[in-house]
């Protein structure tokens, strides 16, 4: 099997190749790459994002034909894809960070700042949060509710359907951390850098 | 609920811990790589590195040191000591750092935060701020504290926030090494003065003056070196002690 990891210049992801390859060992060929044939051909693709969601949808175009790739893997194929933090915010037909910018638009909804209260929540979200587990993923398996993951953002994905959601944590509302629709799987904290229980979820994806 | 963190910080120089666990079951006590693992299988919220390399031939084995760890640790990991540029931050996020420390040169050259926190994201920008009190302020303090610039901490802070920082690390030189606890005072100001995270550092002696950072601080997380070398406290440890203090922690 062949997994691949979309390398687009989307900021900082050693941690995402690390943690897929100590999961992986040697039993499942993990890729790194924007080679539109490679990722074409594998059977699984992960699409990490750090930074802005312009930068990253930026990023994404600046690759010819690679938004193309994406949408008939996801969309046409329905082969299992992966979003992690703003690769999850990008399915998204809208973001609103530094100025408004389309998104895939994979699962209707938009990527708003989350609302500070005031001041009251410091933003951004850094740390540790319980995940309040809504309804069964395939990557919870073995999961369990109220697990601590780590989490780093100070955008939140609003989906119009919320039967997408299957996880949310609280932080000033109940902000969507994870969410899954048929093939598509994305999680707004960092299964990468979540311990051991992290390690399990990206496990899960790889067995889908 | 989001949880406080503790994160227990090595010293490192040329690519050798300089004060560390000292367990008996450690293979090599000097491996900054087998401490690290040691601290994340403990339940560190994240790990942090501080190059103390002094000379510039041996800046390079730091870089070694972060691409095994970032290969066996699966918690967050910062890196901070002697970062002076975008080149420098690229090289370490490429090694495996997830966040970078910057120090003297943020206080050099603002600019580098602006820049780096665009191209690399605020999330990896940690701003490091080393403070002294000075009659009713704090100053700003580079070059691993030798140096005044008399600048404002509180100030500085909120400049820092405004140039695009993710968290700070807030150390006061004061207390650093002492053990009789953080500079509460200067934590707190700093902590209202900005609505980013405050990592308070300097001056941990025992495991209350870790809810106090937390409680009287204001500080999200607290960062520690010297109560968890030689084994006089473990992470595990320190973690019962602040949620027994009804301090929310990852346990």
């Amino acid at each position: 099997m062949n997994v691949t990891i979309v390398d687009y210049n989307s900021g900082n992801i050693s941690s995402v190749i690390n943690s897929f390859r100590e999961v992986a060992k040697d039993k499942v060929n993990i890729d790194v790459t924007s080679d539109l044939n490679k990722i074409k051909s594998s059977d699984k693709v992960v699409l990490p994002g750090q930074g802005s969601f312009k930068s990253c949808v930026d990023a994404l175009n600046n690759i010819s034909g690679l938004v193309d790739t994406l949408n008939e893997f996801s969309t046409n194929n329905k082969k299992p894809l992966l979003g992690i933090c703003v690769g999850l915010q990008m399915f998204a037909d809208v973001g609103f960070e530094e100025t408004e910018t389309k998104g895939l638009g994979w699962i209707s909804g938009k990527v708003s700042k989350i609302d500070n209260q005031n001041g009251k929540y410091k933003l951004p979200h850094i740390g540790w949060n319980q995940i309040n587990i809504v309804k069964d993923s395939k990557i919870f398996k073995g999961i369990e509710n109220n697990s601590h993951m780590y989490f780093v953002h100070s955008y939140e994905f609003i989906p119009e359907n919320k039967n997408v959601i299957s996880a949310t944590t609280d932080y000033s509302s109940n902000i969507v951390c994870s969410i899954e629709k048929e093939n598509i799987f994305g999680t707004q904290f960092h299964p990468e850098k979540s311990d051991k229980i992290g390690l399990k979820i990206i496990d899960n994806f790889i067995n889908l | 609920m989001l949880k406080n963190r503790i994160i227990p910080c090595l010293d490192v120089k040329n690519g050798r811990v300089v004060k560390g666990i000292n367990f008996v079951d450690l293979q090599d006590a000097g491996d900054p790589v087998e401490q690290a693992k040691i601290y994340s299988d403990g339940g560190a919220d994240e790990i942090c590195f501080l190059d103390i390399t002094a000379s510039n031939e041996n800046r390079d084995t730091i870089y070694d040191v972060v691409e095994k760890t970032s290969k066996k640790c699966f918690v967050p990991l910062t890196v901070g000591g002697g970062v002076r540029n975008i080149d420098d931050i690229n090289k370490l996020l490429n090694c495996g750092a997830d966040k970078v420390s910057i120090n003297t040169a943020a206080v050099q050259n603002p600019e580098v935060v602006v820049e780096s926190s665009k191209k690399f994201g605020s999330q990896c920008i940690v701003v490091a701020i080393d403070a002294k009190k000075n009659g009713d302020k704090w100053e700003i303090f580079t070059h691993g504290g030798r140096n005044n610039t008399g600048i404002d901490a509180i100030e500085f802070a909120k400049k820092m926030e405004d140039s695009g920082a993710g968290e700070l690390l807030v150390t006061s030189m004061d207390r650093d090494g002492t053990q009789v606890g953080y500079d509460i005072d200067l934590m707190s100001k700093i902590s209202s003065k900005v609505n980013i995270p405050v990592i308070a550092s300097g001056g941990v002696g025992n495991l209350d003056h870790l809810v106090d950072g937390i409680k009287l601080g204001n500080a999200s997380a607290v960062l520690a070196a010297s109560i968890f070398h030689y084994g006089k406290h473990s992470v595990k440890e320190a973690k019962e002690y602040l949620d027994s203090k009804g301090i929310p922690v990852r346990i």
